[in-house]
Parts: C-alpha cells; sequence; structure tokens
C-alpha cells in the first residue's frame, strides 16, 4: 500500500533529508518525489511504499505531522485510497 | 506508483485544507427491538448495553479512519429505533427515564449526538406515540446529547393534523423548559413529513423500522469546496454551471463513500447509505447560501434563489448518485439558518425572509431549518407554520421539516447564540394575523389524489 506525504512550508536547508530520514527510521520507502521551491515557498509531494513499516500507520501520520511542527512545516500523510476513490472512476 | 497525478492530490488536499470539506457524520443505526419489557428499568438496562457494546468502537475506528485518510470526520453519532417503537408500556416519566438512558450511553461512547428519540404518527397515535411526545419537553431540557424527531405527515397518509396541533405545544414547552440556555432544546427537535428512515444527520435521524440489526451510514458535507468550483468557473452559462457542480458533487460523495465502505469493514457492521447532502457550518466558507451568491444572486432570499437552489440541489444528486453504491437519506442541500453564516447575514440585512425560506424548501431537501422566532409566538402560529411546511412536504412527495426556535423572552431583531455547528440565529418576524380557528379544526388533512398509485 501507498502513502502521499505533502510538505510545505518557508524553504530552508534540509528539509528534505528530515523527511526522508523519518521515512527511512520507521521503513517506509520513497518511490516517488516531486517538489519545488516558489519564491520562499517549499512544495513537495512523496509518494511511499507503507507496507513494511514499523509502527502503526495511524502513528505514522502523527510522527511525521509532529515532525513538520518542531520544523515550521505542514505536513499531511493521507493514504492513497482517498486519491484513487476520488480522482478515478 | 499510485494512480493519480499531482494536480489531483493538490486539489484533494486544497479541498480539505483551504474549502472545509469534511465527513459531518458516521452514523451507526442500531435496532432496539429486542431491547422491550414491561419493566422500564429492564429496558434502559437493555439499551444501555446494546448501545454500548455495538457502538464499542466507533468512536475509535472513526478517528482511526479520519486521520489515515486526512480527510475530517466532523461527528460520530448513534441513531436507535424510535423509542415509542420499543415494545412495553410506558409512561411519559418512564419515557424520560429512557432518554436518560440513551444520554448516558452517548457519554460513554464519547459520541457526538444520539438520535431517534421520537415517533412516527402520521396517521393517529398509539398510547405509547402520544405518551413518548409529552414527554418529549422534559427528555430534552433533561439530556444533553439526545435528538427527537416525530413524523407527522406523509403523501400516503395525510397530515395528522392533531400531531401538527399537539407539536406546537411541545415546541413551547421545550422553549420554556430549556430558556436558560437560549432554548437550545428546540434545536433537538423536529417535526417532519415523508420522514427519511436512513437519514444519518441530526436532529432527525432514526434507525428506521425496515432496516437491519445494525447499519452504518455517512453524511457528507462540502459547500465551501462547490462554491470555490462555481467562483472559479466564472460567468458560463447555466448547463456548464450544472456540470461544475455534478463533477464537485461526484468527488464529495466518492470520498462518503470510502469513509462508509472502510467504516463499515472495520466495525463490522452492514453499509447502510451515503447522504449526499451539502452541510453548512457556521465557518466562513462554508455556507450554501455563499453557492448561491456564487451563482449570481446578489444576495440569498433575492428573487431568483429558489431557482438557483433548484439547479444546486439536483446537479448536486445527480453527480452524487453515480458515486456511491446506496444512496439515502436526505440528500440534497441543506438550508439552516443558525448554521450557514450566509443565511444568518441574509436575515440580517432584510434580504431573506421567513416566506422565501419556504419557497426554498419545496426545491430542496429539508424544511424550515434552524429558524429563531420571536419567544412569546402563540401555539397556533408555530402550528400554522409547521402545517403549511409540511403541506410542501406531502403534495410533492418529498421530505420537509420543521425545526424552529421561539426563543424564550427574545423578540424579532433580537439574536441567539448556540455555538458550535448550531451556530446562531437572528429571530425572525413572522405575520400578526392568527390561524387558531384553522388548527382548532382538529382530524386529518387526507392524502393527497396523487398518493393512490397502485
Amino acid at each position: 500500500m501507498k502513502a502521499v506525504v505533502t510538505v510545505v512550508g518557508h524553504d530552508n536547508k534540509g528539509i528534505i533529508a528530515k523527511v526522508s530520514a523519518k521515512c527511512a527510521e520507521v521503513g517506509a520507502n520513497i518511490t516517488e518525489i516531486s517538489q519545488s521551491v516558489l519564491k520562499e515557498y517549499f512544495a513537495m509531494i512523496m509518494v511511499i511504499d507503507i507496507d513494511d513499516i514499523t509502527m502503526q500507520f495511524t502513528d505514522f501520520v502523527d510522527a511525521m505531522r509532529k515532525l513538520g511542527e518542531e520544523n515550521s512545516l505542514d505536513i499531511r500523510t493521507m493514504h492513497e485510497d482517498i486519491f484513487n476513490s476520488m480522482h478515478r472512476i | 506508483m499510485i494512480n493519480v497525478n499531482v494536480n489531483d492530490i493538490l486539489e484533494t488536499i486544497n479541498m480539505i485544507k483551504e474549502e472545509n470539506l469534511d465527513i459531518r457524520t458516521i452514523t451507526m443505526g442500531i435496532s432496539l427491538y429486542d431491547c422491550a419489557s414491561d419493566d422500564v428499568s429492564v429496558v434502559c438496562d437493555r439499551i444501555y448495553d446494546k448501545i454500548t457494546r455495538t457502538a464499542e468502537n466507533l468512536v475509535s475506528v472513526g478517528c482511526d479512519i479520519e486521520k489515515e485518510l486526512g480527510i475530517p470526520i466532523i461527528n460520530k453519532r448513534v441513531s436507535v429505533t424510535p423509542i415509542s417503537l420499543v415494545g412495553g408500556k410506558y409512561s411519559p416519566e418512564d419515557y424520560v427515564r429512557i432518554a436518560k438512558t440513551l444520554d448516558r450511553a452517548a457519554h460513554t461512547l464519547g459520541i457526538n449526538f444520539i438520535g431517534g428519540y421520537g415517533a412516527l404518527v402520521q396517521k393517529g397515535f398509539t398510547v405509547n406515540a402520544a405518551n413518548l411526545i409529552e414527554s418529549i419537553p422534559y427528555a430534552l431540557s433533561e439530556t444533553e446529547l439526545v435528538c427527537s424527531s416525530v413524523n407527522v405527515a406523509s403523501t400516503k397518509a395525510g397530515i395528522n393534523m392533531d400531531a401538527v396541533a399537539k407539536m406546537g405545544s411541545v415546541i413551547k414547552k421545550t422553549a420554556y423548559l430549556t430558556r436558560d440556555k437560549e432554548s437550545i432544546g428546540c434545536a433537538k427537535l423536529v417535526v417532519f413529513a415523508n420522514v427519511p428512515e436512513d437519514n444519518p444527520f441530526m436532529a432527525g435521524a432514526f434507525h428506521g423500522v425496515g432496516e437491519a440489526e445494525s447499519v452504518v451510514s455517512v453524511g457528507v458535507s462540502g459547500p465551501g469546496v462547490v462554491n470555490s468550483a462555481i467562483r472559479r468557473a466564472g460567468q458560463c452559462d447555466f448547463s456548464t454551471l450544472a456540470e461544475i457542480i455534478k463533477k464537485t458533487a461526484f468527488k464529495i460523495t466518492r470520498m462518503g463513500q470510502l469513509v462508509a465502505a472502510e467504516a463499515s469493514k472495520r466495525l463490522g457492521v452492514p453499509f447502510g447509505i451515503v447522504d449526499l447532502s451539502l452541510a453548512p457550518t457556521p465557518a466562513v466558507g462554508d455556507s450554501v447560501a455563499h453557492i448561491l451568491e456564487a451563482m449570481g444572486i446578489e444576495r440569498c432570499g433575492g428573487h431568483g434563489t429558489t431557482a438557483a437552489l433548484a439547479l444546486l440541489n439536483d446537479a448536486v444528486k445527480k453527480g452524487g448518485v453515480m458515486a456511491s453504491s446506496h444512496v439515502g437519506g436526505l440528500s440534497g442541500a441543506f438550508i439552516p439558518v443558525s448554521e450557514d453564516a450566509g443565511m444568518i447575514d441574509a436575515v440580517e440585512c432584510g434580504a431573506l425572509s421567513l416566506e422565501k425560506l419556504e419557497a426554498m424548501t419545496a426545491v430542496c431537501s429539508v424544511g424550515l431549518d434552524m429558524i429563531a422566532i420571536p419567544g412569546d409566538t402563540p401555539e397556533e402560529v408555530i402550528c400554522g407554520i409547521i402545517a403549511d411546511e409540511i403541506s410542501i412536504g406531502v403534495a410533492n412527495t418529498k421530505t420537509t421539516a420543521v425545526r424552529l426556535i421561539p426563543a424564550y423572552g427574545k423578540k424579532a431583531g433580537d439574536s441567539v447564540v448556540f455555538g458550535g455547528l448550531l451556530g446562531y440565529a437572528p429571530i425572525m418576524k413572522l405575520s400578526d394575523y392568527s390561524c387558531a380557528d384553522f388548527i382548532a379544526r382538529g382530524g386529518r388533512i387526507p392524502a393527497p389524489i396523487h398518493s393512490l398509485k397502485n
């Protein structure tokens, strides 16, 4: 199963490093990254594989949100089902 | 690789983050038929045990789904068999004890509301139904989370005008008994025609007589998403406008279907329906009135409002129906005054009157909803308002409902503040002319000719 992680906030050094380190720590495999910086804003969408994560997915969602709060970023982690059901018939 | 592109992902996140898209409620319906007993203490024990056992995981499952999918689920609710149909012989005092039991079960579960404290009296009263209706003001003033509804008419049965007359006094008494809280008891009491038996929205939710042992249903929301889509489209013709609303409603409803299916699986309870209503909240950007204004009406209530609402309501249904395997409940646009920032503004600036609201209810899913009226309104005037609104439902083979708050001690121009999802409401002016002789006739208004379809 996949999940989508979105990261939005003021650009800063090491954002990708912090987010990907957290993913690696819990066994989430990053399969795709789309990232851009518009003016001073950083925006990234990551698709991750969550089949082998070492914690409950709900705890992972919390952990990512907390990581965002610690770094003044908005980090959302959402299961792929919501996107597939909304945009695919 | 998941099957959607970056734009789709951003669209979904924007709907949730900026346009207030949410799942309004996951509602679990629970049958209480097997709780019957002549001893009210036994009934209360059975009801408490059954509800707390059956819905034990409702809140935790709701919270998990909310977190995993990243979509807010605002309320978790329970609806039960109309209490007047739970077998046994009970006095009004017994019914108040049952209401308190429902309230206690709701608090134990941590849910937001419990619905089903009601009766179906479209053709006449059973002794139990009459006793339950008698108890409603006390039940609503002595509980916090219990919601009550009474169906007084149907297209098949006609209008039980004795029940309409009774509800006038029940509403007034409820307002009086909850006078220290802005008469809030009336916000939890709805009078229906053609009540749907699978509605997940409060205050009218109950677990219908033909339903399974328990089911889980979902009510979606999303006026802000529709509003933004219309504003983005700019000046386009009506066919295009309807297409935009349909596509948006489809997406919103798909989310409801996903949540309903997931909740059903995790709770081990059959999926009931998705109610694809546009349910506003007092939050900025979550208003049905603002959708009508985005269509080109300067202020909700102006001429053209009814046509705009009819288009909106129809397009929402057409878009939503394909997105879900089972659609039910009220399914349409809600126009509650106190729960919609745009409606409140329209009333306060004089653009929206009670008469216009009544016309609007002929083309959308509910009725005169969350309307505050002067506290000294005579009972028969409340009955007249109910009778008018119920007639629209009966004659048009649709659901209509009345949720009026005769705010104790308040007069036209004042306002009442309920807080939370219930919002605040300016007190609306009513006609000064009496309908007392009409209401005093009693009996039933016969079913309309088009009820004879067989």
